[in-house]
């Protein structure tokens, strides 16, 4: 049985359509996440999901418990981390955890262990009685995904959390959270933007303007653009895609003074390419799909970047960082 | 109700009070300059009363002043949690809204009466002579009139989304309960029109039944305007409607 199970789900604002008829599946256990450009129906869909927001029509099940008949339930099965921080910043990270703790009606004799456990869980334990506002921006979100999971919520969702975080910060965020359903056996439904993050994801929706687009594993999306491209370049382009055609039956176009050939599983058919031009090739690059190229494919644009910090700037800071730390 | 969520509340707001040392410093300080640079002031100008100073008048409404800028400051406390997002935190948590708003009014009750309380321990001061029981009794009104007051910041709070509109409840609703409440001059010696604002206003009967108790024995125009059983029973009522109103507002806006 899916732990989430959301049905023609409508959400109107006025004129304004931010859920169209939506319906999805998440199996338990899972990493789900649900991708689009800001204002796609992300934060809605989250909402309704956590009982913030009720759906104009259409049903929303977590944990087989409605989410507009049964808040209470659902809201005990579910942990959540914001967009924005939720954390109080004037007081200690271990107060906000029993804070917690308390509001979920966790046991006496069960507070202190799971705040502690989370606590190192998260690599905290030792900034425990530090006032939050003196945490910086990836301890904060780590604090509140520990917090999320105090209660041992079956689901845990996480909307954009990764927003606003160093490259470092990000890269240590994902290794926890991809560990998090086997450890616990909770789900993890996430939002994001960031196309190289859905990434970890088992399966992925793609939502724009309101409307799911395409719903699958990466993988599986990636097969919607039609493989891999390589690119070669070789002493004479010319003769190297007569003899590529020849003997491989494989069409190659020339762009901007290199070779561009299209294939399902690029890994396996550079061996090839190298085997019939020999000598002659100077270099190859293979370039695999990525969720951008999905996503433009599907909607036809790029999917829209929050303060212009772009996959590609990101990946540079990331490439950047390591150079000077590793 | 959840009483877990009730107490966490409650603890919160008073160990954010005992660490906030400016709070509580202007806290204390504000009723001591009403008391005794405006009060002393104005004793050379308006002579006693039924036996009663100026200064021992104004005690009572110093007191609800104290509990007036405590209760509305730890309620609109929630605007604060909802600009800065802590709010979302406690709307997910499976606990009713009669519990978040019982929750808040309980915190701005147990902090304002602390500082009521601490005023109230300056009467030798006045030269007023208060027993024990006087004591208990000014303190159980402190309760109920914090409550009610807390309620009624709560609701006031449920209609902003950002702090910006702190100064707008100070200058309106703050400050002209503040002077509409019998604490600086009587209310039978208000104008017909201020004298009908002043019967609106939840403070107003706090005040008052803070006066039986510091001045039992006043007659003429510093003694109280309405019954003490007037009094109390306007306070329970404004407050179960204020609590009823706060968790419907929560219900609707969050």
């Amino acid at each position: 049985m899916p732990i989430i199970k959301v049905e023609n789900l409508v959400k109107r604002f006025g004129s304004i359509t931010a859920a169209n008829n939506i319906s999805f599946n998440v199996e338990e256990g899972t990493i789900f996440g649900f991708l689009g450009p800001n204002s796609a129906g992300k934060t809605t869909t989250i909402s309704i999901l956590c009982t913030l927001l009720g759906p104009t029509s259409g049903n929303a099940l977590v944990n087989g418990y409605d989410c507009t008949k049964e808040s209470s339930s659902v809201r005990k099965s579910i942990g959540i981390v914001f967009q924005d921080t939720t954390l109080d910043k004037d007081l200690t990270a271990e107060e906000n955890l029993l804070f917690h703790a308390y509001l979920y009606n966790v046991e006496k004799a069960e507070r202190r262990k799971r705040v502690d456990d989370v606590l190192k869980l998260v690599d905290l334990f030792n900034r425990k009685d530090d006032l939050v506002k003196k945490f910086s921006g990836g301890m904060k979100r780590r604090l509140e995904v520990a917090r999320g999971l105090i209660h041992r919520p079956k689901v845990l969702f996480l909307d954009e959390p990764t927003l606003g975080l160093d490259p470092q910060s990000r890269l240590n965020l994902w290794e926890f959270i991809t560990a998090l359903p086997e450890k616990y056996g909770v789900t993890i439904f996430m939002t994001t933007h960031y196309m190289d993050e859905a990434e970890v994801c088992d399966n992925i929706a793609i939502i724009d303007n309101g409307n799911i687009i395409a719903m699958n594993s990466p993988e599986e999306l990636k097969k919607v653009i039609g493989g891999d491209v390589i690119y070669l370049k070789t002493r004479d382009n010319a003769k190297a895609k007569d003899e590529i055609k020849s003997m491989l039956d494989i069409d190659a176009s020339t762009r901007d003074g290199e070779l561009f050939i299209s294939a399902v599983r690029g890994d396996t058919c550079i061996p090839e390419l190298i085997r019939t031009l020999g000598d002659s090739v100077l270099s190859v690059r293979l370039q695999r799909p990525t969720l951008n190229d999905v996503f433009l494919k599907l909607t036809g644009k790029a999917i829209r970047e929050e303060g212009g910090a772009d996959t590609d700037t990101i990946k540079a800071e990331v490439r950047a960082y390591r150079r000077r730390h590793e | 109700m959840e009483f877990n969520a009730i107490y966490v509340i409650v603890a919160r707001e008073f160990k954010k009070f005992v660490r906030e040392r400016s709070r509580l410093v202007s806290a204390i300080a504000r009723p001591l300059v009403w008391l005794f640079l405006v009060g002393a002031g104005m004793s050379r100008l308006v002579p006693p009363v039924g036996g009663v100073s100026y200064m021992q008048f104004i005690f009572p409404g110093i007191l609800g002043m104290t509990i007036l800028f405590s209760s509305m400051f730890s309620s609109i406390s929630i605007i604060w949690d909802k600009e800065f997002g802590f709010m979302k935190e406690i709307l997910v948590a499976p606990v009713s809204r009669l519990t978040i708003v019982v929750g808040k009014a309980l915190s701005g009750s147990i902090v304002s009466t602390l500082q009521a309380v601490i005023v109230l321990l300056l009467f030798p001061l006045l030269g007023l002579k208060l027993g024990a029981t006087d004591i208990i009794g000014a303190v159980i009104i402190c309760v109920l009139v914090s409550f009610s007051v807390s309620a009624f910041g709560i609701v006031i709070a449920t209609f902003y989304e950002s702090y910006e509109s702190f100064s707008a409840i100070m200058n309106f609703i703050i400050m002209p309960m503040f002077f509409l409440s019998g604490a600086m001059y009587p209310v039978k010696l208000l104008p017909e029109a201020l004298r009908f604002a002043a019967k609106l206003n939840p403070l107003t009967y706090g005040v008052d039944a803070l006066k039986y108790v510091i001045s039992p024995l006043a007659h003429g125009a510093m003694s109280p305007d309405f019954s003490i059983v007037t009094d109390l029973a306007v306070i329970v009522v404004l407050s179960v409607i204020f609590v009823f109103a706060g968790t419907k507002a929560f219900e609707r806006r969050g």
